[in-house]
């Protein structure tokens, strides 16, 4: 079991790597503190699953990233994020164009408006074959009925001249992942790809995706709130709360062992298919922090059943608890007793 | 606790029995073009569904967006004129009623919308939302009124002096508990739940879940829950009604349902479901579905799951499967299920 695709890919070499990213929102009434210091390396073939919330700052971190926010308002504060030899932040915006759709290709939740309407489906793809690849017109059109065959979509020669509208959600998914694809990315961020679909639907797109990854190789960030689809999915997992990362460790691990009292909560108030639950579903109680400060203690503990003193005065940074399993807590959970070493 | 401003008094609410039945449902839409609006077809959102529901019970109505959930919860409340089909609501045929003898009936079958943001309005106070149905139907007044709002607020876990604020000062999970609020102010027997939990938070579903189950242990009410959640369907219902397309394909009690489904579509949709465990998840074989739900303008001949079931054959085209009872307690429309 040590042998596992997530030791192996450690060995591998790192593609991404992320180091004290801080995203803030400036705005007429305040500033809205988004992503606080998010640290994670991503390495070739692995992936990587990231959870949390609304608002726990996942997608704003993936966003960054490619710098896909609206600068102005958002604002890239501090952080540096790598990607092979190349660093990121402080590229020009045309360095970066090559880049987005190139080396790291993206997914989004809602394919109704990621696609553009007033294009087929065919030219969407052809798009980056031809800005990045520089493939001619007949090149980008056959290599376009080879990538929709390729996410699975029936009769492809004939589907290439049709409308996004034309096409059911699970299949306008299967076009996003086609383009994304487009020019063999290295990196490719999926953000809550399978949310909007039904879960007959979501079995096929993660299907897909497994096999696409077995195939081509690349690693992919999946961003999700289901812990369910992550389970199934994932190497690792980063789990984020209040624009930080509060548990980040191995999947099997995470799930068997979670040491975040979050984490912890998150998985106890999962109701599931698969058994059934006596009484009352546990529930966590409290809202999830607002945000318009930034972090000067943990940002769980007011919902948290295990805080104590400390955690309302200090941020807890991530400890590592060796195997690759790190969190942010002051209490030891399996000790019972606050964190020795802090 | 919810004693003042009530409808009925308590007692007088009989125990036992089928709250509601419905028999042979069907909400048909027109598809009109041009301009005569003439008819060039027919939605067959919901298309001949029977079902009872047991008082102070939970019926959870489960299938994929499309297949006529929402529709059939909204007919049953008569916000929309059935086509066919009979709705018999507390012993009373409901089906045709209209006007005053309708209104008068509303109070006691009430709906929680999914879209907590879309079904308040933004510009009256949480008071006034909760207070309005009160109004409407002329159930109390003045300091009566303002005590039953606060009352509401209370039971619904919301702090009463939050009353004169507005919809957008609160978060998802406790709008959705405002909603609750205005649909149990005038005391209800059945609550039309769409999709009432879809739209928040993990964190956030169990406690507005946890809150309709203790509304309904303490006010007696009995629940028609739509969702697609088989997760928490689990947890919620009594018993579990799966809709494709339109139409029953499975009933069954929630053990008896999860621990081995009949029909393959159910099989699908719950070897569909991600499990939050790495391990089990690797051990499952999924019955992965192909292809799309069909247009329900347009339904597939025979058995409407057919173009997506894996185990059809010949007859599934030419028959359309009966809705048969199976030892006792279980409804299933299959052909391979004899």
């Amino acid at each position: 079991m040590n042998v596992s695709p997530q030791a192996q890919a450690s060995a591998k070499a790192t593609v991404l790597e992320v180091r004290d990213l801080r995203t803030i929102f400036r705005f007429r009434g305040g500033t809205l503190w988004a992503v606080n210091g998010v640290s994670f390396s991503l390495a070739a073939g692995e992936l990587l699953g990231v959870v949390g919330e609304s608002g726990s700052g996942k997608s704003v971190t993936m966003m960054s990233l490619m710098k896909l926010l609206p600068m102005p308002p958002a604002e890239i504060v501090s952080g540096s994020v790598r990607l092979g030899e190349r660093e990121l932040l402080g590229i020009d915006p045309k360095t970066m164009r090559e880049v987005r759709g190139g080396e790291v290709g993206f997914i989004f939740q809602d394919t109704m408006t990621a696609l553009n309407p007033v294009f087929t489906v065919g030219y969407q793809i052809m798009e980056p074959l031809r800005a990045h690849l520089g493939l001619s017109r007949k090149a980008a059109r056959a290599r376009a009925v080879e990538l929709m065959a390729l996410v699975g979509i029936p009769s492809p020669a004939e589907r290439l001249d049709d409308y996004p509208h034309q096409f059911s959600g699970g299949m306008r998914q299967r076009v996003m992942i086609a383009i994304a694809l487009s020019c063999d990315p290295k990196v490719l961020i999926a953000d809550e790809p399978t949310t909007a679909l039904d879960v007959t639907i979501q079995a096929q797109i993660v299907e897909l995706v497994k096999s696409l990854r077995r195939e081509l190789g690349m690693a992919i960030i999946w961003i999700t709130h289901d812990l369910g689809v992550v389970a199934g999915l994932a190497d690792r997992v980063l789990v984020m709360y209040g624009g930080l990362v509060v548990e980040h460790a191995p999947v099997d691990s995470l799930y068997a062992r979670p040491q975040h009292p979050y984490t912890r909560a998150l998985l106890e108030t999962l109701p599931r298919a698969d058994t059934e639950k006596a009484g009352r579903l546990k529930s966590i109680g409290g809202q999830p922090p607002n945000l318009l400060a930034p972090p000067q203690s943990c940002p769980f503990a007011p919902r948290c059943a295990y805080a104590f003193s400390r955690c309302h005065s200090e941020n807890p940074p991530l400890f590592a608890l060796g195997g690759g399993h790190d969190v942010a807590c002051w209490w030891d959970i399996d000790q019972g007793a606050p964190r020795r070493d802090a | 606790m919810l004693d003042s401003a009530k409808t009925r008094p308590e007692q007088s609410r009989p125990r036992g029995g089928d709250l509601l039945r419905i028999d042979g449902l069907t909400m048909h839409f027109p598809i009109t073009k041009g301009m005569f609006r003439r008819q060039v077809g027919t939605i067959r959102a919901v298309d001949g569904i029977s079902f009872e529901i047991p008082r102070v019970q939970t019926l959870a109505l489960v299938g994929e967006s499309g297949c006529g959930k929402s529709t059939a919860g909204r007919t049953i409340l008569r916000l929309y004129d059935p086509t066919g089909g009979r709705i018999v609501f507390d012993g009373t045929e409901i089906t045709g009623m209209a006007g005053e003898t309708l209104r008068r009936l509303r109070p006691r079958m009430q709906m929680i919308f999914q879209d907590p943001q879309a079904c308040l309005n933004p510009r009256m106070t949480v008071g006034s939302i909760v207070a309005e149905p009160l109004a409407e139907h002329g159930v109390a007044k003045g300091r009566r009124r303002r005590d039953r709002v606060r009352e509401l607020l209370n039971a619904v876990g919301l702090n009463p002096k939050f009353a004169d604020r507005y919809p957008h000062e609160f978060s998802g999970g406790q709008r959705q508990r405002i909603g609750i609020a205005r649909a149990i102010a005038l005391n209800p027997d059945f609550i039309v739940c769409d999709e009432p939990i879809a739209a928040l938070d993990v964190s956030i579903q169990a406690q507005v879940v946890n809150l309709l189950q203790d509304l309904q242990a303490q006010l007696g009410l009995t629940y028609l829950f739509i969702s697609h959640d088989l997760s928490m369907v689990r947890h919620i219902a009594d018993r579990v009604a799966v809709m494709y397309l339109g139409k029953l394909v499975e009933l069954a009690p929630r053990r008896a349902l999860y621990a081995a489904p009949l029909h393959p579509y159910t099989q699908a949709l719950l070897s569909a479901i991600p499990i939050p465990e790495p391990e089990a998840e690797r051990r499952r074989t999924r019955i992965i579905l192909k292809g799309d739900v069909p247009s329900p303008a347009n339904p597939p001949s025979g058995c409407r799951f057919r173009t997506r079931c894996p185990v059809a054959f010949d007859r599934c085209a030419v028959e359309e499967p009966a809705w048969r009872k199976r030892d006792g307690e279980r409804w299933v429309a299959c052909h391979r299920v004899e």
